[in-house]
Order: structure tokens, then sequence, then C-alpha cells
């Protein structure tokens, strides 16, 4: 497929603009209004920036920017492509919802160093979308280091010492990950001489010896534990001790997400569809995933916390797009990729809904929602059009990437990998029929009345709720996820 | 014919006769008013600073300036030569200085009260010293300067804390007295093998005579002499008692400049008056430099962890930083020296600003200990970012100038086949990461109620100024890397190597 290039600052502007923002936050600190008037134009811009390289993207061209060349033959440089431009929509999108939620959410609770918050916020944010357009290794890096250090203060926000040890077990994780990513950045551009991203996968790659490959591959894996691989979850679960509107973007579709990117840009567009499949790594790498999938949806049916639950089952969901992207077949990679968006709004729904029962009945724990649906039906509703989407009913979206997923595995007639992710499906149930039973079905301890969160709450969570079920409907609606997803599959596989 | 023409052909000495002789007219400024010598200070740093900026353009532009002290020729005269190598270095001792010196006004007020004439006196004539080390190209010039750039610092070192500094003044006196005796022998012993003192004239004789057992031991007495100077690894115990009672602008200006004129002198002995095949391949002196400098870094970071003086730590990490420098040179491949020598420039510009920063602190508020810097944030909310930056650098994030030289020396690593090396890189930046970030967590993390009452009270411009400026060219180079890089650190190296043409 041809490819043509075409040179736009538009990627910089994106990347730049809550960059920008999070300078006007924190200088207008002192009014909350307009505080939070520059996140809100921020989030609308930034989206508007990316939507705006959409239709140039789905002609099947890319664009791209170099920003500086920060060392000899080391860009800091820009491209985006159909899967970098599938996550920042997800992220930039979400954003808009979730500044809203934030505001009803800090206010309500009256939370101190909101300007901290936001601040933090927005760059990372910027961090997201910039890892999401980077062109090579390099400037990942340097984004994926920044989307650490910024959201630290989020998720030690509290300050209290709980807290700040969750932040330092958080920190410990992504920053011996990130210097396990710098060592295999490294390693790449010694037997490569580059770092640049390429459709099918870097040249050079396949001259590296096989032993010192697979070391190579495993240090990425390390490098990417952002994804929350199995062992290397702890840090997630550790993280809900932040705000719940940082729990729902950043560590339910931001942070982790990146992780996730990361791993399936150096998957396909590093390694590559044939070296994954000459060398052998992707069966190893599909059955260690497979570990996670099941694993995690095991602890996350022990959490009480509906937060934790939450985490364990995200850290479950990361690992089926890293799955679809090493099925390396069309059908894997397209569920794999779908699995970005899809996954991000149902438990972007998911984590607002615990948010909102944190701020409105002051409730975490599942065993305390007896019969809560009676006093917050909405929410509940909404969880549960979430919940069954994370367990693959139709018509919300999770089947879909199911759907796809498990036709790539049964293109490769990998039996065991059919098997873990119909066991997942039953695991998924397991953990989410019985909230929804608790609050539903449950009588309350006592009489409970007619209260929801604020609106700036609750209308994000509807709405993402709604999304949720129109992306399972219609998935192949014009310019939509699995438009995008289609082209991103062709570049990669183009060669087989 | 105008005045510049004039002085044109005399620039390259002026960067040490500057400084001298406004070293020796403060005392008459500082009697006029005692006001004037910090203007005085300002304005002859400005003045190194522009000369030293304006070799490095000629030497990038027509090559190796010569410059003949009093009209005699070498070898039988004194000779100064700047390249490429002394150019840079240069270049980043009058900048820094000139930063220091801004910085220096509130500060030195303050901690030598009263001695503030002395105090700039002997600055200025420790900057001729470092420049004279620097830019000379005749090795017993070399050691007067070294006794020069010494003798100074005992000096501001014994200004500072009560005390302590005088102990620490001492401690390092003895070291470094037994520092420059090795040198000297060693350079007694090269003049007894040559005959000469000028140091291009001894490299080209020298290899006739490599087989003598008398060259072997010059070379090991300038390692062990120069390895002092720069606190390497296990010769690093006067250190941190210098860097750490000497005065907030002594500290900054000694911790950027001395150690890292040192490593450049370790580089020029051993490339530029012994020959790179000598030292790479005869005698494995880089081999077990690179080990050494690898000690360094695990050791000074995982003492560093242990300090709670915040200038202590500061010390500890310079003694792996520089770790980081001569481990660069030690490598001996092309990437691995372009990091070394790019990380004397980084670690000149990091160090600087965060030495200033405790002085801009231990100014403000008379706290050193780094587990009361609770509601620093918001005190002083610029020098807390400015540490920010600068500490981010010394981990290395990428977007500062930690990255770019972390960078250098893991990719140099690997070339050289010295995997173990890689990992203590990025072993070392995981440690800069636990002393760093509790710091963080003091200033900007504490209970809210305990620091709501907290005013903001900055330090003073003169000392945000220069640190700001430091901060943004953490920045500035981490992003722009390319400049420095491309006009200066590539043709270096190729050339320290011998790779190219003769430097």
């Amino acid at each position: 497929m041809m490819v043509t290039e075409i040179n736009s600052i538009t990627p910089l502007l994106a990347v730049l603009v809550s960059m920008i923002a999070s300078v006007l936050i924190l200088a207008s600190g002192r009014y909350p209004n307009l505080r939070e008037g520059w996140t809100f134009v921020a989030a609308f811009i930034k989206f508007g920036l990316v939507i705006s390289m959409l239709p140039l993207i789905l002609k099947g061209n890319v664009i791209t920017y170099t920003v500086v060349e920060m060392l000899p033959n080391l860009p800091i440089a820009f491209k985006v492509d159909a899967f970098g431009i599938l996550f920042a929509i997800t992220s930039s999108f979400l954003w808009i919802f979730v500044t809203s939620y934030s505001i009803g959410y800090m206010r309500s609770l009256k939370e101190h160093a909101q300007t901290r918050y936001f601040f933090c916020f927005a760059i990372a944010l910027s961090s997201a979308v910039g890892i999401a357009f980077s062109a090579n290794l390099v400037t990942l890096f340097l984004f994926y280091e920044l989307l650490t250090i910024s959201t630290y203060p989020l998720v030690a926000h509290i300050e209290t010492p709980e807290a700040i040890s969750s932040g330092r077990k958080y920190l410990t994780y992504l920053m011996i990950a990130g210097v396990a990513l710098l060592f295999s950045i490294v390693v790449v551009y010694h037997y490569t001489g580059t770092t640049e991203f390429s459709f099918a996968g870097i040249a050079g790659m396949d001259a590296i010896p096989q032993t010192t490959l697979i070391i190579l591959f495993i240090t990425f894996m390390i490098g990417c534990a952002k994804a929350a691989f199995m062992p290397l979850h702890a840090w997630l679960p550790a993280a809900m001790i932040a705000p719940t509107p940082v729990s729902a973007l950043l560590h339910a579709v931001a942070v982790v997400k990146a992780g996730v990117f990361t791993a399936v840009r150096v998957i396909l567009y590093v390694f590559g569809v044939d070296l994954m499949q000459d060398s052998g790594i992707w069966l190893y790498m599909a059955y260690f995933v497979s570990i996670t999938i099941i694993l995690a949806s095991v602890y996350a049916l022990m959490q009480d916390n509906l937060k934790k639950r939450l985490a364990y089952s995200t850290v479950s969901q990361l690992s089926y797009i890293v799955l679809g992207a090493v099925l390396i077949t069309p059908h894997g990679i397209t569920g794999g990729m779908l699995h970005i968006p899809y996954h991000a709004f149902m438990k972007i729904t998911l984590f607002m809904c615990a948010g909102a029962l944190i701020v409105t009945a002051k409730k975490e724990n599942i065993s305390d929602m007896n019969g809560i649906a009676r006093q917050m039906p909405i929410t509940m509703i909404a969880f549960t059009v979430g919940a069954l989407g994370m367990i693959g009913m139709p018509p919300v979206g999770g089947y879909v990437t199911k759907w796809f997923l498990l036709l790539g595995a049964a293109e490769l007639h990998e039996m065991v990998l059919i098997g873990v992710l119909l066991v997942s499906a039953v695991l998924n149930a397991a953990y989410f029929f019985p909230v929804i039973y608790v609050a539903f079905f449950k009588k309350p301890d006592h009489e409970l009345k007619y209260k929801e969160a604020p609106l700036t709450m609750l209308v994000p969570l509807v709405v993402t709720a709604i999304i949720s079920i129109i992306i399972g409907i219609w998935p192949d609606a014009p310019m939509m996820f699995l438009d995008i997803v289609e082209i991103a599959v062709a570049n990669v596989t183009g060669g087989i | 014919m105008t005045g510049f023409d004039l002085i044109a052909p005399h620039l390259p000495v002026l960067t040490v006769v500057v400084p001298l002789i406004a070293g020796f007219l403060t005392p008459i400024i500082g009697w006029i008013d005692r006001r004037l010598p910090w203007y005085w200070v300002v304005l002859a740093m400005f003045v190194v600073l522009l000369i030293a900026g304006n070799n490095l353009v000629t030497v990038i532009n027509s090559g190796t300036i010569q410059y003949k002290l009093g009209g005699w020729d070498p070898p039988f005269g004194i000779e100064y030569v700047i390249d490429l190598l002394n150019g840079f270095v240069c270049l980043i001792i009058a900048f820094i200085a000139f930063m220091v010196s801004i910085y220096s006004k509130e500060s030195v007020k303050k901690e030598v009260p009263g001695k503030t004439t002395p105090f700039y006196s002997v600055f200025l004539l420790l900057i001729t010293g470092l420049m004279g080390m620097t830019i000379t190209g005749d090795i017993f010039n070399f050691y007067v300067f070294l006794e020069i750039s010494s003798l100074t610092a005992y000096a501001l070192i014994a200004m500072g804390d009560r005390g302590d500094g005088v102990v620490a003044s001492f401690n390092y006196l003895i070291m470094g007295t037994v520092a420059a005796s090795f040198i000297l022998l060693g350079i007694g012993y090269l003049y007894a093998v040559t005959g000469t003192l000028n140091m291009a004239d001894m490299q080209n004789i020298l290899p006739g005579v490599y087989e003598s057992k008398v060259v072997l031991a010059a070379l090991a007495f300038f390692m062990v002499g120069f390895s002092i100077k720069v606190g390497l690894f296990p010769l690093h115990a006067w250190l941190p008692d210098a860097y750490t009672h000497a005065p907030s602008t002594a500290s900054a200006l000694i911790a950027g400049l001395m150690t890292k004129v040192g490593a450049y002198a370790m580089i020029r002995f051993m490339f530029g008056v012994f020959t790179p095949d000598f030292v790479i391949d005869m005698t494995q002196m880089t081999n077990i430099l690179a080990w050494a400098a690898a000690l360094a870094i695990i050791v000074g970071s995982v003492l560093a962890i242990a300090q709670s003086d915040i200038k202590r730590m500061l010390a500890y990490s310079s003694i792996s930083q520089i770790g980081y420098i001569l481990l660069g040179v030690g490598l001996a491949n092309m990437i691995g020296m372009e990091g070394g020598l790019l990380h004397i420039l980084n670690h000149a510009l990091m160090k600087c600003a965060l030495f200033l920063v405790a002085g801009a602190i231990f100014y403000k508020t008379g706290i050193r200990n780094l587990y009361q810097f609770k509601g620093l944030g918001k005190k002083m909310p610029v020098t807390t970012t400015v540490f920010l930056i600068a500490a981010l650098s010394m981990i290395g994030v990428p977007g500062t100038v930690g990255f770019t030289s972390k960078w250098y020396l893991a990719l140099g690593s690997v070339d050289a086949g010295q995997w173990i090396f890689v990992f203590v890189i990025l072993l070392s930046s995981l440690l800069n990461i636990v002393y760093f970030w509790r710091i963080f967590d003091n200033i900007w993390f504490g209970h809210p109620h305990e620091i709501e009452h907290i005013k903001r009270d900055e330090a003073p411009l003169t000392m945000l100024v220069p640190m700001v400026i430091l901060a943004v060219l953490c920045v500035f180079f981490g992003f722009f890397a390319y400049y420095p890089v491309h006009y200066v650190i590539e043709p270096l190296s190729e050339a320290l190597l011998g790779l190219g043409g003769v430097p």
C-alpha cells in the first residue's frame, strides 16, 4: 500500500495545547472557574486538532513533523498514523468528559491542591497524545517518562503517608520500567542505527542474534510495565488511592493504554509481524499474557473495594490488547487495537460510576452497596452497561473486540487461547454480576432516598455509557474506530 | 587599526590575565567602597566570558590557536594552545563563573560577613588558576596554575562554616598537596626523559621512549594525582567535607568547576601528552579508569542516599557524576568519549544549579537538612522549580541534559561490548531517583494544614536569575544538544582518539 507522508505542524500543536493550558492553569490558580475554563478550552481544542487529522489518515496518509534534531541522527519527531490517532482520539475525547467529571468530583469533595491536580492532568494528557504521535522510540520515551512524572502528584494527591507510599510504589515500578525501556532503545539503536518506527518493523532487527533478540523483547516488555502485565501489575491497584477521575482517565485510559500502546508499537512497528513470527516470540508472549488475563480476573474476584476490583479488571483487559497484537493475524490485531478505545469507553464509565458512588453515597466497598440502585438508579444502569460490555454481551461494545480476538485465535488453531478468552469472559461475569446483584436486588440496610451525583458528573458517565452501546451496535460506522483500525492493520500486515 | 585589532591577537592569554589583574585590583576597589567588589567581579567575569566565547568560535572556524607568551618560541618559551577541548572547557568555566559571580552578591554578604573583599579577590584568583590550567600548553606552567587554583580553593573553603570549614580546608590541603606532589613528580619524570616541557613537543618525543619504566611511572603518578583532584572513588575522602562546609558560592564554584578542570587535565594528559595507543592499548589505562569510574558511579550514588545534609548529598552525587565523565573517557570509543565530554558541560550546568539552590534555601531559611524542607514549594516556588528541573536532569529524564549524556554513555558501553557499564549507568539513574525524590516529596507534599500559613518568600533577584538561566539551559541543551555535539564534541572526540586529524 502506498503511504504518502504529509508534513504538518498539527501533531505538535495537538501535543502542546494542553502543555500551554497547564501554564495558564497554574497562573490562574486563584480563580477556580477560570482555571477549569482553561482545561475545558484545551480539551476541546486538543480534540479538535486531533480529529482534524483524521480525514487525511483515513485516506491512507501519515502526517509527519520533525520538532528538533536532539542529537545527530536522533530527532524528536512526530508521525501520525492510524494506530497513533486511534489512541490520541480515545484519550483526547475522553478528556473532555473527565474534565467535567473532575470539576464535579473535586468540588463536591472539597479536595485540596486542585490547581496542582488540573496542572498535572493537563501535562499527563500532553504526554499521552505525545506517545500516540511519536515517530520514534526516543520521542516516545520522552513522553513516557513525562507521563510517569506528571502522574505521580496525582497518585500521591491526598498526601497521607499511605498515599505517599502508594506513590512511591507507583514510581518504583514505572521508573524501573523506564530504565528497561531506555536500555532496549539503546540496544535497538546500537544494532540498527535508528529508532524510527516502521510499518514492517525496523530494518535490521532480524540481524540481532536470537538470544539477544529474546532478551531485548523481554526488556522491552518490562519497559511496558505501564501495561500492567503480571507480575509487574502491583502499581495499578496501588494507584487507586488517587482521586477517582485520575483512576478513570489515567489509570483506565491514558497511562495504562500508553503502556499497551507502547507494547503494541514495539511488537508490530519495531519487531514487525515477520520477525515476531519467524522468531516464534509471538506464541510465548500470547501464553504469557494469557496468564495475566486469567489471574488478574481471579484477583478481581477477591476485591471488595470497587475501585480495586475495577483495577484488576483493567489489568486483565489490557492483556487482551497485547494478546491481539501478538496473534499477528489481521483479525487478531484488529481485535487488539480496537480494544484500546472500546475498553476505554466501558472502563471509564465504570470508574466514573464508582466515583459517583464515593461522592454521593460515600461508599467504596461492594459489601456496603446493598440496594444502592434505589438511591442512584442512573449511575447503576450506566454501571450495568459498562459491566455487560466488559463481559462481552451484545449490544454493548465489548463483544466486538472479543469476536475479533476469537477469530484471530481460531485462525491460528490455538485452542488454548480460545479457552483463555472464554474462561476470562466467565470470570468477568463472575466479578461484575455480584456488583449488579447487590446494587439492584439486595435490600438496603436502611431506607434510601433518590439522590444522584451532581450533573457535571452524571452527564459524562451517561454519555460514555451510551457511546459504549453505539460502538457495539454500529461498529462499522464511517470514520469510527473500526475504520481507523482497518487502516492500521493494513499498514502492518501489508506485506503478508 | 582599531583597538580591537590590537587586542585580538592577545585574546587567548587575556582569559588568564583579566581575572589575574582584576583579582589583584580587588582589594583597592574594596577599599574605595565595600559594595564595589561585587560589580567588579561580575564585570571581570563578563569580560572573560566574552573572550572565552570568542576564542571557542575562532577555534571552531579556523582551527587551533597557538599563543607564544612573551614572544618566545616553543618549546623553549611557554605556549598557550587553545583547541576544541580547552576552548570548550574554558567557555564552561567562564560561563559558570559568571553565573556564580552574579549569584554571590547576597550570599557572600550573609555567609562571609566582613570578608567580602578578600573573598572576591580569591574568587578571581581561583578563576585565574582554573583558566590557566586549562589553557596552557606547557606542562610546568600547568603545575603552577594547579597550585594557584588549589591554594585559592583552600582559602575559599576555610571561609565557610565556622570551625568545620577550616578542618575541611585542611583536609583538602593535605590531600591536594599529595595530589600536586604526585603530579609534580610525574612532570619531573617526563622532563627527565624528554628534556622538554611543551605538551605537543612531549607528545612527539614520548612514543620513542614508551618502553621506559620512567614514563610508565609518570603516567601512574598523573593518574593518581588527578584522581585525587577530581575525587575519584576511593580517593574522594576530602571532597564531601570541602563541598559541605564551604560558603554556598564557593561550593557552587568548586563543585561546578574544580573537578571538571581536573577531569579536563586527565583527558589532556592521557590524550595530549601521551598518545591514545599508549593509554588505550599499551597500558590499558583507559580500561582501568572505566572500571574505577563505574565503581565511583555506584558508590557515590549509594552514599548520597545516606545523607541528610543537602550539600553533602550533592557532594556525594558529584563523586558519582565525575564517574560518568571518566567512564565515557575510559570507554575510549567514539560514542563513549562524546558522552564523557558532553557530561562535562551537562554536569557543570546541573550541579551548579543544584548548589545554587541549596545556597538560596540556606540563605532564606538557614536549613540544610533536607528532611526539614516541608512546605518549601509554597515558600520558594521559583527556587524549588529550578531544583526540580536540575534534579530531573541528574536523574536523566529525557528533555534534559542528563538524558543526552546517559544516552551516549549507555550506547558507548554497548558499542564497547561492556554490558556491565550499561547496567551501572541505568542503576545509577535509579539511585538518583531515590535520593532526589525524597526531597521532592518533602518540598511539595507535606500535610496541607501544616503548610497552609506559609507565605511566599523568594530569594533575591540576583540569586534567582542565574539559577533560572542554568535551569533553562538544562532543558535547552536537553533538546538542542545537537549544536554542542556537532560543532565541538564530535570533532573533538575524533581528534582525541586519533581517528581524524591531529587536534
